[in-house]
Protein backbone atom coordinates (compact mmCIF):
# COMPACT_ATOMS: atom_id res chain seq x y z
CA UNK A 1 0.00 0.00 0.00
CA UNK A 2 1.35 3.65 -0.30
CA UNK A 3 2.42 5.21 2.47
CA UNK A 4 -0.52 7.62 3.95
CA UNK A 5 -0.33 11.26 4.11
CA UNK A 6 -2.64 11.79 7.12
CA UNK A 7 -2.19 10.22 10.53
CA UNK A 8 -4.31 11.02 13.79
CA UNK A 9 -1.83 13.46 14.81
CA UNK A 10 -2.48 15.67 11.72
CA UNK A 11 -6.03 16.38 12.73
CA UNK A 12 -6.84 19.23 14.72
CA UNK A 13 -10.13 20.31 16.50
CA UNK A 14 -11.45 23.44 14.64
CA UNK A 15 -10.17 22.82 11.39
CA UNK A 16 -12.79 23.21 8.08
CA UNK A 17 -12.25 21.62 4.93
CA UNK A 18 -15.13 22.15 1.87
CA UNK A 19 -15.22 18.89 -0.78
CA UNK A 20 -16.43 18.92 -4.18
CA UNK A 21 -18.67 20.17 -5.74
CA UNK A 22 -20.15 17.45 -7.55
CA UNK A 23 -23.36 17.06 -9.53
CA UNK A 24 -25.69 14.58 -8.73
CA UNK A 25 -27.70 13.71 -11.54
CA UNK A 26 -31.31 12.13 -12.01
CA UNK A 27 -29.96 8.93 -12.95
CA UNK A 28 -27.62 8.08 -10.05
CA UNK A 29 -30.36 9.38 -8.07
CA UNK A 30 -32.72 6.53 -9.66
CA UNK A 31 -30.05 3.90 -9.92
CA UNK A 32 -29.13 3.78 -6.30
CA UNK A 33 -33.17 4.03 -5.34
CA UNK A 34 -33.91 1.07 -7.42
CA UNK A 35 -30.78 -1.05 -5.88
CA UNK A 36 -30.91 0.20 -2.58
CA UNK A 37 -34.33 2.00 -1.25
CA UNK A 38 -36.71 1.79 -4.12
CA UNK A 39 -39.63 3.83 -3.21
CA UNK A 40 -41.87 6.31 -5.03
CA UNK A 41 -40.20 9.55 -3.64
CA UNK A 42 -36.96 8.15 -5.32
CA UNK A 43 -37.90 6.27 -8.40
CA UNK A 44 -40.35 8.67 -10.43
CA UNK A 45 -41.49 12.11 -10.61
CA UNK A 46 -45.23 11.88 -11.18
CA UNK A 47 -45.30 9.37 -7.88
CA UNK A 48 -43.19 11.51 -5.99
CA UNK A 49 -44.94 14.75 -6.07
CA UNK A 50 -47.44 12.80 -4.21
CA UNK A 51 -45.54 11.85 -1.74
CA UNK A 52 -44.14 14.25 1.43
CA UNK A 53 -41.39 14.71 -0.44
CA UNK A 54 -43.12 16.85 -3.51
CA UNK A 55 -40.92 15.51 -6.11
CA UNK A 56 -38.29 13.43 -6.46
CA UNK A 57 -35.37 13.32 -4.61
CA UNK A 58 -32.34 10.98 -3.50
CA UNK A 59 -32.81 8.63 -0.84
CA UNK A 60 -31.27 9.35 2.54
CA UNK A 61 -28.96 6.30 1.88
CA UNK A 62 -27.81 7.64 -1.16
CA UNK A 63 -26.80 11.09 0.29
CA UNK A 64 -24.77 9.23 3.02
CA UNK A 65 -23.05 7.11 0.34
CA UNK A 66 -21.98 10.69 -1.74
CA UNK A 67 -20.93 11.74 1.55
CA UNK A 68 -18.75 8.73 2.35
CA UNK A 69 -17.43 9.27 -1.48
CA UNK A 70 -16.49 12.74 -1.57
CA UNK A 71 -14.52 12.24 1.52
CA UNK A 72 -12.89 9.44 0.33
CA UNK A 73 -11.34 12.01 -2.76
CA UNK A 74 -11.05 14.53 -0.12
CA UNK A 75 -8.90 13.28 2.43
CA UNK A 76 -9.64 9.58 3.12
CA UNK A 77 -8.05 7.64 0.96
CA UNK A 78 -4.40 9.20 1.80
CA UNK A 79 -5.09 8.83 5.43
CA UNK A 80 -3.89 5.91 7.71
CA UNK A 81 -7.57 5.47 8.48
CA UNK A 82 -8.86 2.43 10.31
CA UNK A 83 -12.70 2.59 9.40
CA UNK A 84 -15.46 3.92 11.67
CA UNK A 85 -17.34 2.35 14.53
CA UNK A 86 -20.28 3.80 14.02
CA UNK A 87 -22.14 7.24 13.32
CA UNK A 88 -23.74 9.14 16.02
CA UNK A 89 -26.44 11.54 14.16
CA UNK A 90 -27.80 11.75 10.53
CA UNK A 91 -30.49 14.42 10.07
CA UNK A 92 -32.36 14.26 6.35
CA UNK A 93 -32.87 18.07 6.86
CA UNK A 94 -34.05 18.86 3.06
CA UNK A 95 -35.12 16.93 -0.07
CA UNK A 96 -31.29 16.35 -2.55
CA UNK A 97 -33.29 17.13 -5.59
CA UNK A 98 -31.61 16.06 -9.19
CA UNK A 99 -29.31 18.56 -10.72
CA UNK A 100 -28.06 19.86 -7.55
CA UNK A 101 -24.08 20.67 -7.03
CA UNK A 102 -23.39 19.18 -3.72
CA UNK A 103 -20.08 20.29 -1.49
CA UNK A 104 -19.17 18.58 2.02
CA UNK A 105 -17.60 20.95 4.73
CA UNK A 106 -16.02 18.68 7.14
CA UNK A 107 -15.11 20.13 10.47
CA UNK A 108 -12.98 18.41 13.54
CA UNK A 109 -15.11 18.88 16.60
CA UNK A 110 -12.31 16.88 18.98
CA UNK A 111 -9.84 14.00 19.13
CA UNK A 112 -8.31 11.67 21.33
CA UNK A 113 -6.19 8.52 21.69
CA UNK A 114 -7.32 5.13 22.49
CA UNK A 115 -7.06 3.69 25.71
CA UNK A 116 -6.88 0.19 24.62
CA UNK A 117 -5.76 0.70 21.28
CA UNK A 118 -1.88 2.64 21.30
CA UNK A 119 -1.46 2.46 17.93
CA UNK A 120 -5.01 4.21 17.13
CA UNK A 121 -6.52 7.49 18.02
CA UNK A 122 -10.09 8.87 16.82
CA UNK A 123 -11.45 11.95 15.48
CA UNK A 124 -14.83 13.58 15.75
CA UNK A 125 -16.03 15.23 13.04
CA UNK A 126 -19.18 16.93 11.66
CA UNK A 127 -19.89 16.80 8.72
CA UNK A 128 -22.27 18.81 6.61
CA UNK A 129 -23.92 18.27 2.43
CA UNK A 130 -24.58 21.48 1.13
CA UNK A 131 -26.59 22.62 -1.69
CA UNK A 132 -25.47 25.51 -4.01
CA UNK A 133 -26.93 28.20 -1.66
CA UNK A 134 -24.76 26.62 1.37
CA UNK A 135 -28.08 25.15 2.80
CA UNK A 136 -27.25 21.97 4.27
CA UNK A 137 -28.96 19.24 3.04
CA UNK A 138 -27.54 16.65 5.21
CA UNK A 139 -25.81 16.95 8.60
CA UNK A 140 -23.69 13.99 10.11
CA UNK A 141 -21.36 13.27 13.24
CA UNK A 142 -19.22 10.31 13.02
CA UNK A 143 -16.17 9.66 15.05
CA UNK A 144 -13.07 8.15 12.49
CA UNK A 145 -10.67 5.74 13.61
CA UNK A 146 -6.87 6.69 12.35
CA UNK A 147 -3.52 4.89 12.68
CA UNK A 148 -0.69 7.10 15.00
CA UNK A 149 2.13 7.93 13.98
CA UNK A 150 3.80 7.52 16.54
CA UNK A 151 2.01 4.72 18.53
CA UNK A 152 1.27 5.10 21.78
CA UNK A 153 3.35 8.44 22.27
CA UNK A 154 1.64 11.22 24.53
CA UNK A 155 -0.94 13.01 22.61
CA UNK B 1 -48.45 -0.19 5.79
CA UNK B 2 -49.69 -0.65 9.48
CA UNK B 3 -51.33 2.67 11.17
CA UNK B 4 -49.66 3.58 14.32
CA UNK B 5 -52.29 2.54 16.57
CA UNK B 6 -51.56 -1.47 15.46
CA UNK B 7 -47.57 -0.84 16.19
CA UNK B 8 -46.58 -2.14 20.02
CA UNK B 9 -43.36 -2.06 21.69
CA UNK B 10 -41.52 -4.78 21.04
CA UNK B 11 -42.72 -5.68 17.18
CA UNK B 12 -40.36 -7.60 15.69
CA UNK B 13 -40.10 -7.74 12.25
CA UNK B 14 -37.33 -10.04 10.16
CA UNK B 15 -36.78 -8.25 7.18
CA UNK B 16 -34.73 -10.82 4.97
CA UNK B 17 -31.53 -12.34 4.58
CA UNK B 18 -28.37 -11.36 2.29
CA UNK B 19 -25.11 -13.14 1.42
CA UNK B 20 -22.35 -10.61 0.62
CA UNK B 21 -20.01 -11.73 -1.86
CA UNK B 22 -16.92 -10.16 -2.93
CA UNK B 23 -17.49 -8.69 -6.20
CA UNK B 24 -20.72 -7.42 -4.37
CA UNK B 25 -18.39 -5.64 -1.63
CA UNK B 26 -16.13 -4.28 -4.30
CA UNK B 27 -18.75 -2.91 -7.09
CA UNK B 28 -20.08 -0.98 -3.91
CA UNK B 29 -17.06 0.28 -2.62
CA UNK B 30 -15.80 1.32 -6.17
CA UNK B 31 -18.30 3.30 -6.36
CA UNK B 32 -19.19 4.77 -2.50
CA UNK B 33 -16.47 3.49 -0.44
CA UNK B 34 -12.84 2.52 -2.03
CA UNK B 35 -10.68 1.94 0.92
CA UNK B 36 -8.28 -0.61 0.45
CA UNK B 37 -10.19 -3.22 2.60
CA UNK B 38 -13.07 -2.44 0.91
CA UNK B 39 -11.51 -2.95 -2.62
CA UNK B 40 -9.05 -5.37 -2.83
CA UNK B 41 -8.72 -8.67 -1.27
CA UNK B 42 -4.46 -8.85 -0.91
CA UNK B 43 -4.43 -5.30 0.85
CA UNK B 44 -7.40 -6.13 3.49
CA UNK B 45 -5.32 -9.10 4.33
CA UNK B 46 -2.73 -6.75 5.33
CA UNK B 47 -5.45 -3.62 6.86
CA UNK B 48 -6.67 -4.82 10.55
CA UNK B 49 -9.43 -6.28 9.09
CA UNK B 50 -7.40 -9.14 7.95
CA UNK B 51 -9.71 -10.09 4.76
CA UNK B 52 -12.22 -8.39 2.50
CA UNK B 53 -15.11 -6.64 4.15
CA UNK B 54 -18.23 -4.56 2.97
CA UNK B 55 -18.27 -0.37 3.82
CA UNK B 56 -20.60 -0.04 6.26
CA UNK B 57 -23.00 1.92 4.24
CA UNK B 58 -23.26 -1.16 2.02
CA UNK B 59 -24.40 -2.90 5.02
CA UNK B 60 -26.92 -0.24 5.80
CA UNK B 61 -27.98 0.26 2.32
CA UNK B 62 -28.99 -3.43 2.53
CA UNK B 63 -31.40 -2.97 5.13
CA UNK B 64 -32.79 -0.31 3.68
CA UNK B 65 -33.88 -2.21 0.72
CA UNK B 66 -34.88 -5.26 2.50
CA UNK B 67 -37.22 -2.28 5.06
CA UNK B 68 -38.53 -0.91 1.15
CA UNK B 69 -39.30 -4.23 0.02
CA UNK B 70 -41.26 -5.20 2.96
CA UNK B 71 -43.20 -1.74 2.80
CA UNK B 72 -44.26 -2.56 -0.76
CA UNK B 73 -45.49 -6.40 0.40
CA UNK B 74 -47.48 -4.95 3.35
CA UNK B 75 -49.31 -2.69 0.80
CA UNK B 76 -49.96 -5.05 -2.08
CA UNK B 77 -51.14 -7.12 0.49
CA UNK B 78 -53.68 -4.51 2.31
CA UNK B 79 -55.04 -3.18 -1.41
CA UNK B 80 -55.83 -7.17 -1.65
CA UNK B 81 -57.56 -7.22 1.16
CA UNK B 82 -59.45 -3.85 0.06
CA UNK B 83 -57.56 -2.45 3.40
CA UNK B 84 -56.48 1.21 3.93
CA UNK B 85 -52.95 1.38 4.23
CA UNK B 86 -50.76 4.52 6.16
CA UNK B 87 -48.54 6.63 5.43
CA UNK B 88 -45.17 6.60 6.97
CA UNK B 89 -42.38 8.71 6.79
CA UNK B 90 -40.47 10.66 6.08
CA UNK B 91 -37.58 9.41 8.12
CA UNK B 92 -35.71 12.55 9.56
CA UNK B 93 -32.55 10.75 9.73
CA UNK B 94 -30.97 8.32 12.61
CA UNK B 95 -29.27 8.37 15.20
CA UNK B 96 -26.32 5.37 16.99
CA UNK B 97 -25.82 3.47 14.31
CA UNK B 98 -22.85 1.21 15.35
CA UNK B 99 -20.90 -0.91 12.99
CA UNK B 100 -20.38 -3.66 15.40
CA UNK B 101 -18.12 -6.04 13.31
CA UNK B 102 -17.10 -6.40 10.14
CA UNK B 103 -19.10 -8.36 7.60
CA UNK B 104 -16.53 -10.08 5.77
CA UNK B 105 -17.36 -11.87 1.87
CA UNK B 106 -19.46 -14.63 2.05
CA UNK B 107 -21.31 -13.43 5.64
CA UNK B 108 -24.85 -14.08 5.62
CA UNK B 109 -26.55 -11.49 7.43
CA UNK B 110 -30.44 -11.56 8.61
CA UNK B 111 -31.63 -8.12 8.78
CA UNK B 112 -34.78 -6.99 11.13
CA UNK B 113 -36.27 -4.24 12.77
CA UNK B 114 -38.14 -3.77 16.16
CA UNK B 115 -40.19 -1.26 17.63
CA UNK B 116 -38.65 0.26 20.89
CA UNK B 117 -41.11 3.26 21.37
CA UNK B 118 -44.45 4.66 20.37
CA UNK B 119 -45.49 8.53 20.70
CA UNK B 120 -48.75 10.32 19.39
CA UNK B 121 -46.94 13.60 17.98
CA UNK B 122 -47.46 16.78 19.71
CA UNK B 123 -46.44 18.69 15.90
CA UNK B 124 -48.80 16.72 14.05
CA UNK B 125 -51.90 15.61 15.51
CA UNK B 126 -53.12 13.28 12.77
CA UNK B 127 -49.89 11.23 13.29
CA UNK B 128 -47.63 9.08 15.67
CA UNK B 129 -43.72 8.95 16.44
CA UNK B 130 -42.56 5.14 16.00
CA UNK B 131 -39.07 4.93 16.58
CA UNK B 132 -37.17 1.52 15.95
CA UNK B 133 -33.72 -0.24 16.57
CA UNK B 134 -32.53 -1.45 12.87
CA UNK B 135 -30.75 -4.83 13.01
CA UNK B 136 -28.30 -7.06 11.10
CA UNK B 137 -27.00 -10.17 12.62
CA UNK B 138 -24.06 -12.83 10.94
CA UNK B 139 -24.39 -16.58 10.68
CA UNK B 140 -22.19 -16.95 13.81
CA UNK B 141 -25.37 -14.80 15.53
CA UNK B 142 -23.47 -11.96 16.18
CA UNK B 143 -24.83 -8.48 15.80
CA UNK B 144 -23.18 -6.68 13.12
CA UNK B 145 -24.95 -3.18 12.50
CA UNK B 146 -27.59 -1.48 14.44
CA UNK B 147 -29.06 1.86 14.18
CA UNK B 148 -32.25 3.74 16.02
CA UNK B 149 -34.89 6.17 14.06
CA UNK B 150 -38.18 7.56 14.57
CA UNK B 151 -40.37 8.15 11.60
CA UNK B 152 -43.98 9.45 11.50
CA UNK B 153 -46.69 7.40 11.08
CA UNK B 154 -50.42 8.24 10.18
CA UNK B 155 -52.73 7.53 12.96
CA UNK B 156 -56.36 6.13 12.10
CA UNK B 157 -58.28 8.60 10.60
CA UNK B 158 -61.83 7.58 13.18
CA UNK B 159 -58.98 7.74 16.18
CA UNK B 160 -60.49 10.56 18.32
Amino acid sequence: MREPKLYWEDFEPGAVTVYGPRLVTREEIVAFAAEFDPQPMHLDEAAASQTLLGGLGASGWHVCCLLMRMICDGFVLESASMGAPGVEEVCWLKPLRPGTQIRVRGTVLDKRASNSRPEMGFVKYRFEVLDETDEPITTLATTLMLSRRVPGAAA
Amino acid sequence: MKFFEDIRVGDFTALGRYTFGADDIKTFAQRFDPQRFHVDEEEAVRSHFGALCASGWHTAAMWMRFVAEHRRREVEAAQTRGEPTAAHGPALGFRDLKWLKPVYAGDTIDYGVEVIETRVSNSRPGSGLVTTLATGTNQNGDRVISFVSTVFVQRRPDTP
